[in-house]
């Protein structure tokens, strides 16, 4: 890709020119679904030949993790120049070469806690859609009181022994690997005890079972550790300050939850959305108030995401003001999709019916806001830390 | 579109702003305005005029400091933080943008009076109980070679205090229509002219006028005869996004009090504030506030760099601020309790002002219908 000097407006002509070039038409302009996501993986099978190429010619040019370093198989893009490939991407309606937690949390946490070694060898082949992770920190003990983690991992001198049970790992019946956190000292107390842990899911000891939800789908398994023989060079930062790292990644899962309002409907407005589904719907007063009200509120959260990753860049950081994006994304998410279901009517409320897997979509938004902390608990932290309200 | 952080010297003229106005212009002096019936202290806006505030939107040609729409709106957020009451909306934002969309030497000599702090302006724009500037019947007559204006204007802000009066008549077209429309720049104290201020809420400035077959020349007419929305729609624009920013920080000013009250304020012998009940509502409310302060800063970075085209971004913020600073008023009463309903408790002010805000130069629904409008439904 171009080089950072780069003026923004050639950089956008260049990027929109290569998007034209190299994204197959088939994959352009097409609604999200649930298989035009390339998830990547070693079991991974690409629904078609255009996802391959598409994903293939992208990563080849950084576009998988634009803003990563190029010698991890990045971009190497600044902030403003991923912006525009956004943009650029939005406005032609080309998917996103490849999705996944490798890209999203265990890459920006390696890059800023990992050694050389761990970074040289994990991230490329993340870039490349090649290994699949999985993310391990709920336990049936341990949901919002995620420090309260049993799992435990034993120093045992060349290895460390894990057991335990993880809980809500987002597809790990598909992943390669899992980043974890597991409890490195039992006296200690409870979050100076965590350490943050990669494991190959093909170790022997670990097993999954995927847990089916109210929507019908199963993105979620429950993961149990029996005697798992971790290697010591898969612990990552220091033993015992992986709170730390957790409490890094949770700002990103959450910021990264709470745009999903944004990104769900890229760009275009609830009303067009709306009018896609009934074209009548919008003349019933409710559903056209309410939709006003939810674009209104959808395009001044989007402003504020934006306002918030400028801050960070700034070298500002976001940190505990990252649980209002989470809470308020969150839940004008959930509205937006209750706004879909009224629209739809009662043809939103078979599994696969005239609208596709709407109802699917509308039954899984209510786990945003439990997912990465629930709504309450990011309430608890915008009083408490935030506004610095006295505790009781 | 630019970051919607504040800049260096956005932070700078926010701090001398707050500096300033936490000593000048306090809630106590809205409140000693008030009990002396006068809506606000002529000797604040000379110091206004002073540091440049009046003249934020005037071109430095003029006498002016032409520092932009998203200063005006630091400004005007700053002033709502405390509920400081002064012409700055009227005068220096919406009369200096119609002034400055109007060519020649006598919108020059205008600007040039605002600048200097000598001329203030009202806005005789509404006739009914909802901002909607088509819906005007007051009359512009040919009279010779100027007109003759008859018809009351309502809910004119500034209106028994300004020096000028901007008028909106109709010289064309019926009443609903968007043509026809002109707009009059007049001395207040002209003949047949009548003003009689109202008792708002807001204890501020709101009047009704009445045009007796009012003189006005060729010359009194800014712009061209039925072209009032090439001069009106921008002022407007100015107008609204400067008053949204008022409402943010209102919201601001009455969230800080009542985080404040919930610190210091125990029952059950302990601080309101550790109860979850109330931290919840405190920690919603701050991210409403945070969610309308990116709309006003988005707001004025659009009129600055593309002003033609700022419907969707000025709706979007005085329809944010509206529901906001009516969230942070009413839960500031609420958590106040009895305190709060009293007279001599400030928090009171900020509802009142609230209710105004929301109501002038359109409601929520106005603007959340022209955001819908924008975004093509």
């Amino acid at each position: 890709m171009p080089a950072p000097a780069i003026e923004p407006e050639q950089f956008r002509t260049q990027i929109s020119d290569w998007i034209m070039a190299n994204c197959p038409a088939s994959l352009r302009n097409q609604p999200m679904s649930e298989d035009s996501i390339v998830w990547g993986g070693r079991r991974w099978t690409f629904r078609d030949d255009d996802q391959r190429l598409w994903l293939e010619r992208a990563r080849q040019q950084g576009l998988t993790a634009p803003r990563w370093p190029t010698e991890y198989g990045g971009g190497g893009m600044t902030r403003d120049q991923e912006k525009i490939l956004r943009e650029e991407m939005g406005r032609l309606g080309a998917p996103p070469p490849l999705e996944s937690f490798g890209l999203w949390m265990l890459g920006p946490a390696l890059l800023a806690f990992g050694n050389e070694a761990q970074k040289a060898r994990h991230l490329p082949p993340i870039t490349r859609g090649e290994i699949r992770w999985c993310q391990g920190y709920s336990e049936p003990g341990a949901g919002s009181d995620l420090a309260n983690v049993q799992t435990r991992a034993e120093d045992m001198g060349d290895h460390y022994l894990v057991n335990g049970q993880k809980v809500w790992t987002s597809y790990a019946d598909r992943a390669d690997w899992i980043f974890a956190l597991v409890r490195t000292d039992r006296d200690a107390p409870k979050h100076k005890g965590i350490s943050f842990l990669l494991m190959d899911m093909e170790t022997p000891g670990i097993t999954t079972r995927p847990i089916r939800l109210i929507s019908g789908k199963s993105p979620f398994c429950e993961t149990f550790f029996d005697n798992v023989k971790v290697p010591k060079e898969n612990l990552v930062g220091e033993v015992n300050r992986g709170w730390d790292i957790a409490k890094y990644l949770l700002t990103h899962e959450r910021e990264m939850i709470g745009g999903g309002a944004r990104g769900l409907l890229g760009g275009r407005s609830l009303g067009a959305f709306i009018d896609d589904l009934d074209d009548g719907a919008l003349t019933d007063p409710v559903i056209r108030t309410e939709a006003m009200a939810a674009e209104v509120d959808t395009l001044a959260f989007a402003m504020t995401m934006e306002r918030y990753k400028d801050h960070a860049e700034a070298g500002g950081g976001v940190g505990n003001a990252s649980a209002m994006l989470k809470y308020y994304g969150t839940e004008l998410n959930k509205r937006r999709y209750e706004l879909l279901m009224s629209a739809a009517g009662s043809d939103a409320l078979e599994w696969d019916g005239p609208h596709g897997t709407l109802a699917a979509e509308w039954l899984r938004t209510k786990a945003n806001s439990i997912e990465g902390g629930t709504s309450e608990v990011m309430l608890d932290i915008i009083a408490k830390r935030v506004l610095e309200l006295p505790s009781a | 579109m630019t970051s919607l952080l504040d800049t260096e010297e956005e932070i700078m003229l926010r701090d001398a702003a707050r500096g300033f106005l936490d000593g000048a212009a306090p809630i106590a002096a809205l409140r000693a305005n008030r009990d002396a019936g006068r809506p606000h202290d002529p000797g604040l806006w000379r110091e206004m005029a002073q540091m440049g505030w009046a003249g934020v939107l005037v071109p430095e040609d003029a006498g002016g400091a032409e520092m932009g729409h998203r200063a005006a709106g630091i400004l005007s957020q700053e002033m709502g933080v405390t509920l400081a009451a002064s012409p700055f909306l009227s005068t220096a934002v919406i009369a200096a943008t119609a002034l400055r969309h109007a060519a020649g030497a006598r919108a020059r000599d205008a600007l040039a009076g605002i600048a200097a702090g000598e001329t203030t302006y009202a806005l005789a724009l509404d006739e009914g109980a909802r901002h909607a500037p088509e819906h005007t019947a007051l009359r512009a007559e040919r009279a010779g070679n100027g007109y003759r204006l008859s018809g009351s204007k309502t809910f004119v802000a500034d209106g028994s205090t300004a020096t000028r009066v901007l008028v909106l008549a109709r010289t064309g077209g019926a009443p609903g229509e968007a043509e026809g429309l002109s707009l009059f720049d007049i001395d207040a104290e002209r003949a047949g002219l009548s003003r009689a201020r109202l008792d708002t809420v807001d204890a501020r400035d709101h009047a009704r006028l009445d045009f007796d077959a009012v003189e006005a020349t060729g010359d009194d007419l800014l712009g061209e005869a039925d072209g009032a929305m090439r001069l009106l729609r921008p002022a407007l624009d100015a107008g609204q996004a400067a008053l949204a920013a008022e409402l943010a920080g209102l919201a601001n000013g009455i969230s800080a009090m009542t985080l404040g009250y919930l610190r210091e304020r125990r029952q059950f012998e302990r601080a309101i504030g550790s109860f979850q009940a109330l931290q919840h509502r405190a920690a919603h409310l701050w991210a409403e506030i945070e969610v309308t302060t990116s709309a006003i800063a988005n707001a004025g970075r659009v009129l600055d760099q593309t002003p033609d085209d700022a419907t969707l971004a000025v709706s979007l913020a005085k329809a944010r601020a509206t529901k906001t600073a009516d969230l942070a008023v009413r839960e500031g009463i609420q958590m106040h309790g009895g305190i709060g309903m009293t007279d001599d408790h400030d928090a009171g002010f900020y509802m009142k002002r609230a209710r105004v805000g929301a109501e002038w130069l359109g409601d929520y629904g106005y603007h959340a219908a022209r955001v819908a409008a924008a975004r093509g439904f």
